[in-house]
Order: structure tokens, then sequence, then C-alpha cells
């Protein structure tokens, strides 16, 4: 058989944790090879295995047919494979060109030839169709030009072989499909690709084989010609999964949260909300869809009182809440899971029981005269930690030990306690595994169900979908549209998200 | 007179460029350098003890080898530097904090061993001042800029414009720089990130070696606790004002020079002779905060400056 | 091994690692090690003037140490203890030779404003961090040799007639104590001692057990994290480094009202803050941890001065402070050499 890649019963082990149990993985050559598993169920690890940023503990790994030991990503390039990751590996303040050569300058003399690094870089640009402004800084360009920089990267090194690590996550629906252009292209130019996701959709309509892993375990090979999507998420999950998840029509009641001609300017002071309205409504989930960079950070940013609005108003229950401080927001009702819950949700050096109270600290029964009563704060979080079934060794441990989906039930338990009456949930479920996901959802649900007003922020369009009463499309730092989730399709979704014109798409649905 | 506070000021300024180039490599790398004053103490500490026991064997060339001597000093003492920051991950703030206390205590130390008392003789063959050959003819300002000057402290001008080069136009430049902004990029790019580091902070040695022998064998001439007092910590001023490039560096190193040199020759300025000269000894530092403040320009540090890299830390 | 365990370990590795190494200088330079430490142990608890020594150099340890200690714990590297401490070393002596009070009153008053000008001092860089996000750790470092510069100029200028020192601080601004100097042999133990030890409760207090020094260390952790929980992180910063500060000026209060009596001029740094960070790192920024490693470094730094009566320049001491901050620093290498002992003994 004519396998370019063999990586064959691979183990690596990390303290505490097995991330790959003899996963084998066989790439032909020409085909694009879907990788899949839920997150963490080893994807990311066996890749940095191939491009040498782990060393395996046991298996081998063959490219050609030949043993090789990769023991650093140089030796990956030299035998021909190259990544585009998730995370860019891009200098920001670099300009494209100087990322594409950076450790493969072309020189004359003992100065670097930028001229011919240009030309270089154009030529291939023009190539594989991919382009690229080849002077532009990093920081200046656009998320979709950043993963073609990536890209070119690994093939100015002449890579055969490419890995792509999620690399749908940050993109819009449109960018989705130019990708699977270029990686369709990238095939009739004779190289072969590994795909590492968990979307079933994008495997289903581009790849030939997928390998499925599931908690570091290899589960088997399928082709995805004899194959659907059902039977991949069993394989990946390891039960029948439902994708609906159950909930009853919404009783939606009044306003609790009313914004209107919001204008909200980013860190670097460019507007990012643009005169925005939006209304949610007591026992009501309304969606926030969109590709990031529109404005929805800035817009909890400034909900929460985090980020200054410069004009606009945002009341709760009918009163003006805007430029409050953030702890008299809070106090006025809102509760709010924050979308990078390591940054921005929990204090990790802290025991996961103090970081229970992190919002409450300060209120009686835990702070008296300024005097903390730990005796009160830890019998409150071990009440919130058995109500929702953060697994923790004790309320004594920090943060930091806990899986993501622990800390994260951590996080719900403590801002659904205070009984919010609108609760913000910034993409709650990203880098979750299913289980901990239906847990998240089904307590969104309920909240909703007790009569609460819930906004979900997701770049997941199925999770949007799936858990809304309502769609906002956010488009530019506005509401474009806002529709129905059960009249609406991905399609027309996803053209708002690209900024089509609500006429265009007003066509094909009535919104 | 400003024929005298020019060349004051560039002397001044020679010991303090150098060492500022020196933290540009190392921190453009992403290793602070807050051990600069250590790098300069045995910088100055071996040039003076080369220069004593060699002036008798090389005569006239002696503090030109004890520079180099020094440098190379320099640059394995910084190892230790790179070995805690780099290697076992010490807070690099912390491990700096280590290398000055190391720095003088070592040289003292050995001071003692070697002279029995707690400072070294008087060098004789120091740096002179000299006139520059048909440079300091040009009319007016081959007076002020050439006459009563020392080589070295061209040499380290010039040596700006070099590491300036260096750093921006040539492939290590660029991987040094990629090293300080993104590791891990620069890593799957098969750059080997510990490698440059360690070149950076060994280089960052080596020139605050070369700035400590000639802060030595130009101004104080001999070696005691008192040689060097926080000219490092200049340096390192020097580099954040001059946001991390080798001609802001440079130039912010020519400008605290000025102020030096001002504050020893105040008094003999029509206008600034009732100026106490306490203002004078402080404006560098003054000038520090407020450039850092902003009010002088927003400086950015390079991204990953002060983080260990840990390979395929997720 | 537990996380506990560690903390205690680490510092404990990093002495005696530190001590071995001056030890291997030692011989290397031909001196006799076992002499050299034997002097050392003398000089710094020999005998109860040894002692008193020892007690009263710990004693502003123990503050430029917790005020190391404070800022660190939220988040801060406080350089600028030496200044700091400069700056309270001259207000205490401006205020015990300026005012003619009852001991009850101008001690204390003395003392406070040492304090002030600690906190005065500290709150530039602590605001500078809080609100343009400039890095403490350059800011202090340039307060530091403003402090220096401006209190030489004090001191010549202004406590003094264009002299090199001032005037002692008058009996009632004064720390000494008759009966310390009775037990021990007239060393310069004084009553800031206690001042210190109560310091160090009071950090203890602040930072475990209190609202304010709950978000204190929340900041410190994640700023980003304290600001979604709704706490104020520039006042937590600014109140970090003024609390910090307010440490360091006792620390100069101790040397101003205590050690010396007066203020003179000064050619460089007084070398206490800097070591401060040697005893806050070693003592695992607690404020137990300040009070064990500033009895070390304590004894060493007074042990040291009867080093030469072995031949062995005190300079040594340095070296082996300098070699302890680095052990400690690499942590990463410490853990990595137990854990290979521990696999080594199974």
């Amino acid at each position: 058989m004519d396998y370019v890649i063999e990586m064959l019963n691979i183990r690596k082990e990390f303290p505490g944790i097995v991330a790959n149990d003899h996963v084998t993985l066989q790439l032909k050559k020409g085909e694009i090879h879907a990788l899949l598993g839920e997150n963490g169920a080893g994807k990311s690890t066996l890749m940095n295995v191939l491009f040498g940023l782990y060393q395996p503990e046991q298996g081998e790994i063959r490219v050609n047919g030949k043993k090789v030991n990769i023991t650093s990503p140089s030796v990956a390039n030299d035998l021909g494979i190259g990544m585009v990751h998730q995370h860019f590996m891009l200098v920001d303040t670099f300009s494209v060109t100087e990322n594409i050569v950076l450790g493969q300058e072309p020189t004359s003399g003992t100065s670097i030839n930028l001229k011919k690094a240009e030309k270089d870089v154009r030529e291939i640009s023009e190539r594989y169709g991919l382009a690229v402004n080849s002077r532009a800084k990093i920081a200046d360009i656009s998320v979709g030009m950043q993963q073609r920089v990536e890209i070119l990267k690994t093939l100015y090194r002449g890579a055969d072989i490419l890995i792509f690590d999620e690399p749908t996550a940050v993109l819009t629906p449109q960018e989705i499909k130019e990708l699977s252009h270029i990686m369709k292209a990238l095939i009739k130019e004779g190289k072969s690709i590994i795909l590492i996701t968990h979307k079933l959709k994008e495997i289903m309509d581009i790849c030939d084989r997928v390998t499925v892993i599931r908690k570091g375990k290899g589960i088997g090979t399928v082709n995805v010609r004899d194959t659907s999507t059902n039977e991949l998420a069993n394989l990946m999950v390891g039960r029948e999964v439902v994708f609906k998840t159950e909930k009853s029509p919404a009783q939606p009641k009044e306003n609790v949260l009313e914004i209107s001609a919001l204008a909200v300017s980013d860190s670097r002071g460019v507007q990012a909300v643009r005169g925005l309205d939006l209304s949610v409504r007591a026992g009501e989930i309304v969606g926030i869809a969109g590709v990031d960079g529109n404005g929805q950070s800035e817009l909890i940013e400034a909900i929460t009182g985090l980020r200054r609005s410069e004009s606009g108003s945002i009341k709760l229950n009918g009163k003006e809440i805007s430029n409050l401080k953030p702890r008299k927001i809070t106090e006025s009702g809102v509760g709010h899971i924050p979308q990078d819950r390591h940054k921005h949700g929990l204090v990790l050096d802290f025991p996961i029981g103090e970081n229970m109270v992190l919002q409450s600290y300060y209120q009686s029964p835990f702070s008296k005269r300024g005097i903390l009563d730990f005796k009160e704060i830890y019998k409150k979080a071990s009440a919130l930690i058995q109500e929702f079934d953060v697994r923790t060794p004790s309320e004594h441990t920090p943060a930091r030990a806990l899986s993501g989906g622990n800390q994260q039930k951590a996080i719900i338990g403590r801002e659904v306690d205070r009984d919010p009456d609108l609760l913000i949930a910034a993409q709650p479920t990203r880098g979750l595994d299913v289980g901990a996901i239906e847990f998240i959802h089904r307590r969104l649900i309920e909240q909703r169900d007790k009569g609460k007003a819930v906004l979900l922020i997701s770049f997941e369009l199925d999770e949007i979908l799936n858990v809304s009463d309502r769609i906002a499309v956010i488009y530019e730092g506005k509401i474009v549209a806002v529709v129905d989730p059960k009249a609406t399709t991905e399609q027309e979704l996803g053209l708002l998200m690209a900024g089509s014109r609500q006429a265009e798409a007003g066509e094909e649905t009535d919104v | 007179m400003l024929a005298l506070i020019i060349s004051s000021t560039i002397m001044a300024a020679a010991p303090l460029i150098f060492t500022a180039l020196g933290g540009v490599f190392s921190e453009r790398s992403g290793v602070v350098n807050i051990g600069l004053e250590g790098l300069m103490v045995i910088g100055a500490f071996s040039a003076i003890v080369f220069n004593l026991a060699a002036a008798d064997a090389l005569g006239a060339a002696t503090p030109w080898v004890a520079i180099l001597v020094a440098m190379a000093i320099g640059g394995i003492f910084s190892l230790l530097h790179g070995l805690a920051s780099i290697t076992f991950r010490a807070d690099q703030v912390v491990s700096g904090v280590a290398i000055n206390f190391l720095a003088l205590g070592l040289a003292l130390f050995l001071v003692k061993k070697i002279y029995g008392k707690g400072q070294t003789e008087t060098i004789l063959m120091n740096i002179r001042k000299v006139d520059i050959p048909f440079l300091s003819d040009i009319p007016v300002i081959g007076k002020l800029f050439f006459t009563n000057v020392s080589y070295v402290a061209y040499a380290a001008i010039l040596l700006s414009f070099v590491v300036w080069y260096v750093l921006f136009k040539t492939p290590f430049g660029l991987r040094l720089r990629a090293v300080g902004e993104h590791p891990m990029a620069a890593d799957t790019m098969g750059i080997n990130v510990t490698m440059m580091r360690y070149i950076g902070v060994f280089l960052s040695g080596v020139l605050g070696g070369a700035g400590g022998a000639v802060y030595a064998q130009s101004l104080t001439l001999n070696f005691s606790h008192l040689t060097i007092t926080g000219q490092g910590f200049m340096a390192l001023a020097a580099m954040i004002f001059g946001k991390w490039n080798p001609l802001g560096a440079m130039g912010a190193a020519l400008f605290f020079g000025f102020a030096q040199s001002l504050s020893i020759s105040a008094s003999q300025i029509p206008f600034l002779e009732n100026v106490p000269s306490v203002f004078l000894l402080i404006a560098p530092y003054v000038l520090t905060i407020l450039a850092l403040a902003g009010f002088i320009g927003r400086a950015d540090a390079p991204k990953a400056l002060g983080d260990p890299y840990i390979k395929g830390k997720r | 091994m537990s996380n506990r365990m560690m903390n205690i370990l680490i510092p404990v590795f990093s002495v005696v690692l530190g001590l071995l190494a001056g030890a291997v200088i030692m011989l290397l330079s031909g001196f006799d090690p076992l002499a050299g430490y034997a002097a050392l142990w003398r000089g710094a608890l020999g005998d109860s003037y040894y002692v008193g020594e020892t007690l009263r150099q710990m004693t502003p340890y123990i503050f430029a140490g917790l005020a190391v200690a404070f800022a660190f714990r939220t988040g801060l590297f406080n350089i600028g203890v030496e200044g700091q401490l400069l700056v309270g070393w001259i207000v205490a002596v401006w205020i015990g030779l300026a005012f003619d009070l009852p001991k009850m009153v101008h001690l204390p008053l003395a003392i406070i404003g040492a304090a002030v000008a600690g906190a005065l001092w500290a709150f530039i860089p602590g605001l500078l961090k809080a609100k343009l996000r400039v890095h403490e750790v350059i800011v202090t470092i340039m307060m530091n040799y403003i402090a220096l510069h401006a209190s030489n100029y004090f001191v010549r200028y202004v406590l003094s007639d264009r002299k090199d020192s001032t005037e002692r601080v008058s009996e009632s601004a004064s720390l000494k104590s008759p009966f310390f100097e009775s037990i021990t042999d007239y060393s310069t133990l004084h009553n800031g001692i206690f001042l210190a030890f109560a310091g160090a409760a009071i950090m203890w207090f602040i930072l475990e057990k209190t609202k304010t020094g709950f978000e204190l260390r929340s900041v410190g952790f994640n700023q980003h994290a304290s600001e979604y929980a709704g706490m104020n992180v520039s006042r937590n910063i600014i109140m970090s480094m003024v609390i910090s500060g307010a440490f360091a000026g006792l620390a100069g209060a101790m040397e101003g009202l205590g050690t010396f009596g007066y203020a003179s001029i000064r050619s460089g740094f007084s070398g206490v803050g800097f070591d401060g960070i040697a005893v806050a790192l070693l003592g695992g920024n607690t404020a137990i941890g300040v009070l064990l490693s500033a009895f070390l470094f304590g004894g060493l730094k007074v042990g040291a001065l009867v080093m030469p009566e072995a031949n062995v320049p005190k300079e040594l001491v340095e070296i082996v402070i300098a070699f302890i901050i680095f052990f400690v620093a690499s942590s990463y290498m410490i853990k990595w050499l137990i854990a290979r002992f521990k696999k080594g003994v199974k």
C-alpha cells in the first residue's frame, strides 16, 4: 500500500494522563484524511508528535515507508511535513513575507534578500491561488488571510504533507468553502492532507477517509463513502448522541435587556459596535450568531461594564446600566459566563472553593467588617460543588487542577446561584466534551424556563441553532437580522454573518 | 566650553551605549536582563585586573586587549543568567538580581584574594583622549566633535549602526526577534529557541563586559565597590528609552551622558550655575520615567519578554 | 510530593546548595571552608553580642522582606524597596531632629512619617502601573536613584549645614533600648525588632484574613478575572504598592531611629532593600517565611564580618546569597533534582 505517513501504535503520556494510547493513523498519498475526536481526545497531541513538538513513548512513525525519528519541527519540515496551526504561529509585528521565509531566508551577502523573498512568496501564492498582501503586517490583515499565510509557510518549505488543525474554527462559512477549494487544489498538486476536526459535516464534505480517536484511544479508520454522520458521531463519543437538545417552546415575557443605538470602541480605538439594537426577554434564549471579531466581545464587555460605551443605552429591567461599575451591574442582576474561562472566569491559583465566591466574597455572611469568614465561604462552596456536580478532590484544590468541563460547571454554578435576571453565556462550551456540553445546554434552558433572560454568544452555528429561541446575527458591530431558528438554515445564517444584505437573504425566507 | 561638554558627553555615553546594545540583544530574544549592572561590574573588574597584570608586557595596547578579555569573561558570566532563566525557567528579573549580587560579591572577593585589600591599584595604561587625525582638522566640527575624544566612543556609536543592521537586516536578526516575539512560532519554523536566547544573553554579557571595561579604564581607572554604581541600570534605562532599538538606545545613552556631563560642569556654565546639581543628577531617571509614562511616545517591549519557553506547552 | 512539602524543601535545599557553592569557591581560592564557616557561625551566634547584632540586622530585613513579599503576592515586583527605605530613613531622621515632643508622641510620629514617606515613594510606580501600564520594575529602579540623590541632597543642605551626616535624632525619637544593650553586651539591637514582628503579623492578617487581602491576592494571580469579578484592579495595584512602600519606609525608620540614629551622605545604596528581595524569595513570600529567612540573612551578613579572622573575605557571603537566590528562582531545577533523587531511592 502507498502510505506517505504511517503512525503506528503511538503512545504519549503526560504527567497523570495518557494522551495517546496505541493510536494508528495511515495517510495515503493524495487523500484528505480526517482525524476526528472530541475536544481533549488527543488529536492535537498526536499531530504534535508527528510534527516533532512531542516525542512519543512508544510506537513508530514511517514516512514513505521509511522509519523516522522526528525530534523537532525542523526535522518534520525536512521530511516534508507542514502544519497549519489552530492558533496561528505568526509574529504579529512582522510582515507576511518575513513570516513566510523566517528560518529559511534567501540572502544576498549577509543580509536578507527581501526582493527575492517577496518574489518567491508571490510565485507560490499564485500557483496555489492563495492571495496575500506580501508586505502587510500580520497584525493588520484578516483572519482568513492569516490562515493563508500559515498555509504558504508550509508550502514555502516544500511540504508535501499538510496538517490542518481545526482550520475552520475561526472562519466564516464562505471562508470555509474557499478553504475547501484550496485543499482540493493542493491535492491536485500532489499534496496529502490530514484534517483535524470535530465537525462531522466538514468530514462528509471534503474528506476521503477518517480516523477516529476517543479518550486517547484509536477507534479505527473508515471510508467516508461508507459511513454517515450518525455513525461517526457514535464512534467519536462512544454512545448514541442526541443532536437536538430537548426543550419546550419558550414563554417569553417582558423585556429584561434592552439595548439601543449602542456604540463601543475596541482597544485600538476603532469602533467595534456601531449603533447596535437588541432586546432579550424574560424566559427566552437569544443567540448571537456571527464570525469572531464582529463586535461580540465589545458588546458583552459593554453590557457587563468592563468597557465604556460611547453612546446609546443599555437598560436592564428598564433601568439604565451603561457605564456603571462592573460590580454595580452584577449586583443589579447580571450573571456572566465569560468567553475565556481561564483568563476571565477563574483565578486558577485560588482553591476552587474561593473561586465559587469570587463575585460575592465581600457580602455577608462571607465578609463581616472587612474580615473574611472562610467557614461560611467553604460551606457555600461545597453546596454549589455538589449541586452542579463539579468533580474535584476537594474544595481546597486549586482551580487549575480541574478539567475544563468541571471548571466551566463551577463558573455556571457561581453565576446561576446569584439568581441573575440576565445570564450572559459567551462560548460556554468551547473546548468541552459532549457530556459537558449537554450539561451546560440543559442548565441554560433551565434558567430560561425559570423565567430568566439568557444571552448566548457562540461561534458554533450548531450550538446557536440548537439552543436559541431567537437568533440575532451580528455583522460589523450591528445586529443585521433577527431570525427564528426553526425557520432558518445554516446557509442563510452564513450569508447573513458574512454581511450579505438583508434584502438578498430575505428572498429566501421571510424574516 | 561646548567642545568640553560634547567630548565628556560622548565619553560618558560610550560605556552606556555598549551595555545598552547588549541589553537590546538579550531582551529582543525575550530574556529580561536586569543583570546588566552585574555584567558591567564583571567587565570592569576583569579589565582592570588584566590591565594591571599585562601592562608591562603589552604597553599601549593593554587597554584594548583588556576590553577583549572583559568581553570574553562577561560573555561567559552571563551564561549563568542564561542557564537560570532559559534552562531552569527561573524568573528572569530575579535571576538578574542574583547576577548583580554575584558579580559584585565575586569581584570584590577576588580583589581581596588577589590584592589583599578592598580596591586595586590605579591602572597606568588607560584609554586616552586623543585628537582624531584628519577629522579634528575640519573647521568647527573637528574642534567640537573630534578633539580630545577617545576612539572607543566612536566605536560605540559605529557599533550601534552595526547592531541595527544585524537586528533588522540579517536572517540572524529576524530569527532573534521572532524568538522574542513568538517563540513557539519560531520553534515551528525550525529555529532553535533556546540557542537563540542563549546567544542573545551571551551577547549582552559580551557587550556589558565591554561597557564595564570601557568605563573602568577611561573614567575610574581602578576597581573597588564604587566603580560601577548604577551605570548598568542607566544602560537598561537607555535601552527602554530607546524602545529596544539600537539607534534609539544610542541616542538615549548620549542624552544621559549629556545630563551627566552637565551635572559635573554645570557650575561653570552661567545659565546653569544656580541649578542644584541634584536636579541634573536625577534628570536621566526622571526622564526615563516620563518616557515610560508615554509622554515621549509609547514603547512596546518584545511580546514574549520575560516568558520562559516551554516546548509544547498548550 | 505535596505542595506544602515542596515549599519547605526548596528553600532548605537552596540554602544548603548556596553554602556548598560558597565552600567550593573557598576551596578553589585556597581558603579553608570549615574555618571560614566556623568564623561565620561565631560571628552570627557566637555570643550574646553577636546574637544581638544578628537580631538587629534581622530587623530591617524583616521589613524589607515583607515589602518585597507583599508586592510579590499581589503580582508586583517592587525592586524599589531600597529607594523607599532611603526616603523613609530621611523622613524619620528629619522628624527625629526637627521636633521636641514627649516620647509617646515623637517616636510614633517619626515611625509613621517614615512609613508614609515610603508609601508615597511607592505610590508613583503604583499609579503609573495602574493607570498607564508602565512596568513597575523599571520605574522602581529609576525611583531608587532619584531617592539616593535626593536624600544625599537633603542630608547635606536641609538636615545639616553642608555636612556629610546629620546630628543624632533626639532621645524622644530613638528606638534604642538600654535593656537590650545590657543583655547583649552593648550590641546595637533596638526595640524595632518588636515592630518588625508586629509587621509580619499584620501582613499575614491582611493577606490571609481580610476582604482587602483576598482582592489583592486575586488581582495578583489574575487581573482579568478580578476585573470580571468587579474588583477595582487599579486601586488594588496602587494599594499593594503603597502598603509595600510603607513596609519599606519602616525598614528605613529602623535604620534611622534605631541602628544608626542619624542619616548620612551615601555613595551607594544601603543594600538592605535588595537583600529584601532575597529574604522574600527564600521565605516563599509568606510572613513566617520572611521572619525565618530574615534571621538567616541577618546572621550571614553579621557573621561575615568575622570571616576575615579565618582569612576569608566577607564578600563570600554575598556570593552565597546570590547563589541562594539563583537556586530558589530555579526551583524547576530543584524539583527536578528531588524527583530524580526519589526515583533513585526507589
